[in-house]
């Protein structure tokens, strides 16, 4: 079976969907989830549990609390990337801009 | 609980630069094929141009040497000379998604006479998790089942 087909079965059920998507707008803790839901604790983690076998959330702690996030692994990638591409391309924005200030400057045409 | 979120979540570059806000403003916007990275771009095609259209609504893409033209984003917001918000709709499969929407905000500020504080923030990077194309193509061949593409489809536009 596909990853993708595994993960529509465990979407499959309402509240591990609900638990899934509220999880792909941020980044919670169990409690946070169950206080949202009128669902148990217990109940929340046997969820997070499936999708998390399922591979679409994964859990990392911050202090003594667990944080469910969907796919960090990719997002983590992806974050490392822009910030290594947006660093790039703001260097060469300014140096392009301050030298056009310049340019401008020794015309006498300051905007 | 913010914090750990926007950590994970966003990109934030904040630089001086000595020139005023208005013409930081056009460089960015008009000017955007001069400066940005040749090597950065999406197309199969050697890269040409990068167009910013200079309006709310506006397109943001690629021109290959070929002619080809490949979608970047759009202008979602569009408030010269102070701020500026695009939607990067690059996905992490460097194709262009039209359900996926990230957003880079920029803003110029006056710090002096010849001077601009530029803020830049990539966000909503948390939506390259959800494994759009892998999960699309899951629900689509089960078909009817069009509750979740519609929450997807809001969280996408949120």
């Amino acid at each position: 079976m596909t990853n993708a087909s595994i993960a529509w079965q465990v979407l499959g059920d309402p509240t591990r969907r609900n638990i899934f998507e509220r999880l792909a707008r941020r980044p919670m803790a169990v409690v946070e989830i169950a206080d949202e839901l009128p669902v148990s604790r217990p109940a929340v983690s046997q969820h997070l549990k499936a999708l998390k076998d399922a591979g679409l959330v994964v859990v990392s702690r911050d202090g003594t609390r667990r944080i469910y996030h969907v796919d960090p692994k990719a997002v983590e990638a992806m974050r490392r990337y822009l910030d290594r591409l947006w660093d790039k391309a703001v260097e060469s924005f300014k140096d392009f801009a301050e030298r056009q200030e310049e340019l401008s400057d020794s015309k006498g045409e300051k905007q | 609980m913010t914090t750990a979120r926007s950590a994970l979540a966003s990109v934030r570059k904040d630089l001086t630069i000595k020139t005023s806000p208005a013409h930081a403003f056009r460089t960015f916007t008009e000017l955007f094929d001069q400066w940005w990275p040749r090597s950065h771009h999406i197309g199969k095609a050697e890269l040409k141009k990068v167009v910013l259209e200079p309006a709310q609504g506006g397109r943001w893409y690629e021109i290959g040497v070929d002619g080809s033209e490949c979608n970047w984003g759009r202008v979602l917001v569009w408030d010269p000379p102070a701020r500026l918000i695009l939607a990067w709709q690059i996905n992490a499969d460097w194709q262009y998604d039209p359900r996926l929407v990230t957003e880079v905000e920029v803003n110029f500020v006056a710090e002096g006479p010849n001077l601009t504080r530029f803020t830049l923030e990539h966000r909503n990077i948390e939506k390259f998790g959800i494994r759009a194309q892998e999960m699309w193509n899951a629900f689509d061949s089960e078909g009817g089942w069009t509750g979740i593409l519609n929450t997807f489809a809001k969280l996408a536009e949120s």
